[in-house]
């Protein structure tokens, strides 16, 4: 279930964004959150909580939303607008400076 | 009516507060006196390594009589100040093939002193830390270094103490103190005063001003650790990493936290103000440290730093400690100017401080810090 | 021989109504600022501006603001030419002089003649057990959603906390088509009528006030006053299922949603003054630490002005005033002419303001006492996810009652938000649990970056 609702301005062109491995339609002009949220309900796991996040203020200032691509780059959902091809991860893609295995 | 002890501490950092608490353990009464709140400068602001390799070899039977005491802290504390007896690794880089051999020499000396010390190829510090860059030519693995929380360990230290009876000032600046008679009466800037027939100077950058008045004057220079920490990501990195190196700027080191957060220290130290109080970060060393991170570990190129911080750090022309008794005062002891280099020791620095005062000996080789060194002949 | 450098060196951080007038300020004193924003587009928050693909008109958006929110975007678009505007840009750093720059991984260093920070507020949070659950949001971020993106926060919409923006928003939703299922003010009806006095200074905004009060009870939207918010109920993986509040009248009521937009006004964004090492002075009235500043705008600190609501929650109608005075202010002390007749009647403009929002202040009041009152097992610091209990746990064990040392010993505010949402609420917490009051307990002090700043910065350079 969608967690945001699109009231207007739908008569953009569609894109496709990859968000872990599956395929999201956006439109083109969305950020990368509402491009997300307006498919599924969360953005990420909390860190130190059970919980899932959605991002909070939307301004750049609380830093909740961010997500990975799957080079390992961050990118803060809320400021970064969704691209056609873009691939997002919603967790850490494969730590490549782990020595835990 | 000065308030009276058998001991008084200047400098509530993690020596000072270490020291309360050992001279407690020998039943002497103690008053500690600091000019803030405990452990804000050096000993709470520095990058956390509790780390013997690299340390003089002089060192290292102080370096280990403080292990002894991190790997005991939580029972000796009643508090979990993080340490992590999670290795260390000194690396150095292909343009210095030199240093290579530095470090077999030092690792030979350093397991004389129950130090030891692997030694590994830089494909093989890949292998099985693959974080690092492919500039890094070998490095020295100690497993039985470690990390801990700067910001917890000196209050933990100074709580412990108080419980033991230690008598604790906080937001108590000592302007003035001078040996009448027998005792020395320590005066703050409101004016109480103190007494007691010892007196530790355990005050840091701010050591000098003490032992001035006692006809010592030391060389110190104050400056600031250049801190960074990243967001938290997944924990996988456990050893504290650092570069051997003999330019200040690629002198970068970094750990990662159980919760994620990876600390990075290093490059090069900003300035810092103890009349004023306050450390700078520059922004230039900001950087000039996160390009030397990368060099290092170059995935962390992807993460994000989210905080950076300073304080104020005494530094020695020698980087060695002014540590044991005055050259001019019975009874006048000193702990201070551990240049950037105090937190892995400073709990044994405490422990041995303690020892001195109360046994009047200890089998800690303290020479290399006395303060005569700096004496000019008359 | 070496020519005087006769063109002062403006910086400008922030092109929101107060970054704008400023500009356009200093751009009529034949000086070019540079103006650093790190929005896509100019406009700040208030006056956000829509994707250049989105095509409600100025109406629709900004509502009775409409015809100053295009008047604002109209003079930056006119002094693009004339400025040095570089969007997309994060100040992270002021030092010796300078500002330092990152956008994107690319690092820059601007020396400085006279500095103007207009870098705007962020919303004042109030935490509500339950608030880190996905479907929070905070109310500027629903208005964010709403006006740049075009979407709702989500299907049912609670509005809970308190100020102006509260009933702007949920009245922006309901026109947009939105379901808003109630607006949850803290603050009583009486103290509205308490406020009048001040209110009447700027009677046309108290007026757009009880307009969209009314529009909301005509939409059927049911406002309740003087609740008690008691938690956002939720799930870990779903999110927010409602919300539980005690109505003014004392009974215990709950109500289904899947989001809810929170906030209690705002609060200034003052990390850069703060690194600029301006001084800054407890503001009874806010309960808030401000940077000091004179009349005009001047900083303690000597080329370093502050303007609008980065320096001061006055409102947008004010940033403009403060904005192009502090302007008038920098460029007069760098030996420019200025009009001193004008920056005497932008002074009174503020003043009036300022008593419009001391109003705003009385009628709808900070709760700080909920910040004593939260839960134990309430989350406190959603970053770190410290609760109300642990704060209080770490007090009890290390006597602290500082907040940079609460913050040192519990995490609180140590976050990626650098406390910019807990730490109003942690320091009434800390001064409720210590006996003292709150200026006693100090503010956090600001850290560089302002913002995250990428690892790879000056990687490319």
């Amino acid at each position: 279930m969608s967690r945001f609702v699109r009231l207007g301005e739908t008569d953009r062109p569609a894109i496709t964004v990859h968000v872990d491995g599956a395929p999201v339609e956006a439109l083109e002009g969305d950020t990368l959150m509402v491009a997300l949220l307006s498919q599924g309900g969360v953005l990420r796991q909390s860190e130190f909580g059970p919980e899932k996040r959605a991002g909070f203020c939307l301004m750049g200032a609380c830093q909740d939303c961010w997500v990975w691509t799957e080079s390992g780059d961050r990118l803060r959902a809320c400021s970064t607008l969704a691209a056609s091809g873009q691939r997002i991860l919603t967790s850490q893609p494969g730590a490549s400076w782990s020595n835990h295995a | 009516m000065s308030a009276a002890s058998d001991v008084i501490i200047v400098g509530g950092g993690l020596m000072g507060s270490s020291a309360a608490l050992f001279l407690r353990g020998h039943g002497l009464s103690v008053t500690l006196l600091e000019t803030d709140l405990i452990g804000r400068q050096a000993s709470g602001t520095n990058f956390g390594n509790v780390r013997r390799q690299g340390r003089p070899i002089h060192q290292l039977p102080l370096a280990n009589r403080a292990i002894a005491i991190w790997r005991q802290s939580r029972e000796l504390l009643g508090a979990d100040v993080e340490y992590l007896q999670s290795g260390h690794i000194r690396v150095c880089y292909r343009e210095r093939p030199e240093l290579v051999g530095s470090m077999e020499d030092y690792a030979a000396k350093a397991r004389e002193e129950g130090l030891e010390l692997e030694l590994l190829s830089g494909n093989a510090l890949r292998d099985k830390f693959p974080f690092f860059g492919p500039d890094v030519l070998a490095g020295s693995y100690s497993a039985t270094d470690g990390h801990a929380n700067p910001r917890l360990a000196a209050p933990a230290f100074a709580r412990a103490a108080a419980r033991l009876g230690a008598v604790i000032h906080e937001n108590t600046k000592i302007v003035d103190a001078q040996k009448v008679g027998e005792d020395f009466i320590v005066t703050a800037v409101d004016g109480r005063t103190f007494r007691a027939p010892i007196l530790l100077v355990t005050a840091g950058a701010w050591g000098n001003a003490l032992s001035s008045q006692f006809g010592e004057p030391v060389p110190i220079t104050p400056k600031g650790p250049n801190m960074s920490v990243t967001e938290p990501v997944p924990y996988g990195i456990l050893p504290a990493i650092g570069v051997m190196t003999p330019i200040e700027e690629e002198t970068v080191y970094f750990r990662q936290v159980a919760r994620g957060n990876i600390v990075l220290g290093g490059s090069t130290r900003g300035p810092s103000f103890p009349d004023q109080y306050r450390a700078y970060v520059e922004p230039q060393n900001t950087l000039s440290q996160l390009k030397h991170i990368r060099r290092l570990a170059p995935s962390l190129g992807k993460l994000n730093i989210i905080r950076v911080w300073s304080g104020i750090e005494g530094y020695m022309p020698d980087s060695q400690p002014v540590m044991g008794p005055s050259a001019t005062t019975s009874g006048l002891y000193y702990a201070f100017g551990f240049s950037g280099s105090g937190f892995q020791i400073g709990p044994g620095v405490g422990e041995t401080m303690a020892e001195v005062i109360a046994k009047g000996a200890t089998d800690i080789p303290i020479a290399p810090y006395r303060i005569e060194r700096f004496a000019t002949p008359t | 021989m070496v020519e005087p450098r006769i063109i002062p060196r403006v910086v400008i951080v922030g092109a929101g109504p107060a970054g704008t007038r400023a500009a356009e300020a200093c751009v009529q004193a034949g000086v070019r600022p540079i103006v650093l924003d790190e929005g896509r587009r100019d406009g700040g928050q208030i006056y956000r501006r829509q994707p250049d693909n989105f095509t409600r008109p100025y109406a629709k958006l900004y509502g009775s603001e409409a015809g100053r929110a295009q008047a604002l975007h109209e003079t930056f678009d006119g002094l693009k030419g004339a400025v040095d505007y570089r969007p997309e840009t994060l100040v992270w750093n002021i030092a010796g002089g300078h500002i330092w720059t990152a956008s994107q991984t690319y690092a820059d260093t601007l020396p400085f003649d006279a500095l103007l920070l207009c870098t705007g507020a962020t919303d004042r949070l109030m935490p509500v057990k339950g608030w880190q659950f996905a479907g929070s949001y905070s109310l500027g971020g629903a208005q964010v959603a709403l006006k740049s993106q075009a979407v709702s926060i989500g299907h049912k919409v609670v509005f809970m906390g308190s100020g102006p923006l509260l009933y702007l928003v949920a009245s922006q939703y309901v026109e947009a088509g939105a379901n808003v299922v109630a607006v949850l003010d803290t603050a009583h009806y009486s103290a509205r009528i308490k406020a009048l006095p001040d209110l009447l200074a700027v009677p046309s905004v108290l007026w757009n006030g009880v307009a969209l009060t009314m529009k909301l009870k005509r939409a059927g939207v049911a406002v309740h006053n003087g609740i008690k918010p008691l938690e956002i109920k939720g799930n870990a993986d779903s999110g927010v299922s409602g919300v539980r509040f005690r109505t003014g009248a004392g009974a215990e009521q709950e109500i289904i949603c899947d989001a809810v937009a929170m906030g209690h006004h705002l609060r200034p964004e003052t990390q850069l003054a703060d690194l600029a090492r301006c001084a800054f002075a407890f503001d009874p009235g806010t309960r808030q630490w401000l940077p000091k500043r004179d009349g005009d705008g001047r900083s303690s600190v000597a080329g370093v002005y502050l303007a609008g609501d980065g320096a001061k929650i006055l409102g947008a109608r004010s940033a403009e005033a403060s904005g192009r005075l502090a302007a008038l202010a920098a460029l007069g002390d760098l030996g420019l002419p200025v009009d001193k007749g004008e920056m005497a009647s932008l002074r009174g403009d503020v003043g009036t303001y300022a008593k419009f929002a001391r109003g705003l202040a009385k009628a709808f009041p900070w709760p700080s006492e909920q910040a004593s009152q939260l839960p134990d097992d309430a989350i406190l610091c959603r970053c770190e996810g410290v609760t109300a209990g642990d704060l209080r746990g770490v007090m009890r064990e290390t006597g602290a009652k500082e907040a940079n040392r609460a913050k040192a010993f519990s995490r609180v505010g140590m976050g990626r938000c650098q406390g910019r949402y807990c730490g109003l609420a942690a320091a009434e917490l800390i001064a409720a649990e210590a006996g003292v009051p709150v200026e006693q307990v100090g503010r956090l002090r600001g850290q560089a970056p302002v913002k995250p700043l990428t690892i790879a910065i000056g990687e490319e350079q």
